[in-house]
């Protein structure tokens, strides 16, 4: 057999290296959702009701 | 079968991405962090002037995670010398879940992210501070200091000291003698902390050629140093209160806890042999955090009482 069988190319990741990135995707996940609350949160208590007070 | 009759010849294994949330959560080095926010919330708190309890939140959190960057990134640069130390062979990268490079990429981003964050919550002024604390610690201690001189760590110890002046800048904008004050105890108090474990860890400092006190100068000059540096290091434990900055209460514990530090110290230059001198370097560690924890909750619980107190 003389022809390239090529049927996949690039990194293959071993089952527990795919289940350590679903952990992590679940982190930067609740992370990113901890920081839009938290940047929320700072937004409100800097402006204040003063955010929709403004000259156009 | 030859080579080319492979039908994965593309296919290859990655080193990478090992890593579970708590690797790296690890390389945040959690108890340092510990102390950070905990020195950090005093300066919070100690300052004159108001911050908002939720910025004081995020201010502290940015505090802790530049500290927490800080400890990613020596990791990283120190991964070759702590899988020879027992000490710290164990952290992710010498253990083989973190490479350095996926330390590195965390440390920057969240060092670059929490300064960012800081600036815009609690103004530049902490958020230069924070950065600046990061590059002490990372490039002065880590990549200068640490393997080069004996000194390292009282030159080096400014970096865990300045959290709460960077609290103490969240509020006030900028320094006082207070906040200078809480930095010199941290500051002058490092050196008889760090030698009493370098004491007990003085084979595995010897065999990753990190030049500590105890392996260049001996155990019994480091022994004299600890003293030598014990008794300003209980001057500048009193004088919150001999400045008007703590009361009554912090004097009296702060003189107590002084003279136990003093007592350790002083068991350290004695008892030079045997177990003997391992359990008395051994209690010297354990009773100079005690001290430093002790002194910061009497400071803190101390002021709030008398703030509610009128």
């Amino acid at each position: 057999m003389t022809t390239l069988e090529t049927t996949e190319t690039g990194i293959r990741l071993t089952d527990e290296q795919k289940k350590r990135r679903s952990q992590r995707n679940w982190a930067i996940g609740l992370a990113l959702g901890a920081l839009v609350a938290l940047f929320y949160a700072v937004t409100i208590v800097k402006l204040g009701p003063g955010i929709l007070n403004r000259p156009l | 079968m030859s080579l080319i009759d492979r039908t994965d010849i593309g296919v290859s294994e990655w080193a990478g991405g090992n890593a579970s949330p708590a690797d790296y959560f690890a390389l945040l080095k959690p108890r340092v962090m510990s102390l950070v926010v905990f020195t950090a919330l005093a300066g919070v708190i100690m300052a004159p002037g108001q911050l908002h309890p939720v910025l004081a939140f995020v201010s502290i959190l940015c505090i802790a995670v530049g500290a927490g960057a800080s400890g990613a990134l020596n990791m990283w640069y120190d991964a070759d010398i702590d899988r020879l130390m027992t000490r710290t062979a164990t952290r992710p990268i010498p253990a083989g879940k973190v490479t350095p490079d996926e330390a590195l990429a965390f440390g920057m981003a969240l060092s670059f992210g929490s300064v960012l964050v800081l600036g815009i919550v609690a103004g530049w002024f902490a958020a230069a501070f924070l950065a600046f604390t990061i590059f002490f610690y990372v490039v002065v201690y880590t990549m200068w200091l640490k393997r080069s001189t004996p000194q390292n760590i009282v030159i080096g110890g400014a970096a865990g000291a300045f959290p709460p002046m960077i609290g103490w800048a969240c509020v006030t904008g900028g320094v006082s003698v207070e906040s200078c004050l809480m930095f010199a105890l941290i500051f002058i108090w490092t050196p008889p902390h760090f030698w009493s474990l370098a004491l007990l860890k003085s084979e595995d400092y010897a065999r990753a050629g990190v030049p500590m006190l105890p392996n260049v100068a001996g155990p019994d000059a480091t022994r004299a140093q600890i003293l030598a540096y014990s008794l300003p290091t209980v001057i500048v434990g009193l004088a919150p209160g001999l400045i008007g900055m703590a009361g009554l209460v912090y004097g009296v514990v702060a003189a107590l806890f002084g003279l136990g530090f003093l007592y350790h110290a002083w068991r350290v230059y004695r008892v030079r042999d045997g177990i003997e001198a391992r359990k008395a370097a051994g209690r010297m560690f354990g009773f100079s955090i005690l001290y430093l924890f002790t002194l910061f909750a009497v400071l803190v619980a101390e002021h709030l009482v008398l703030g509610m107190m009128g």
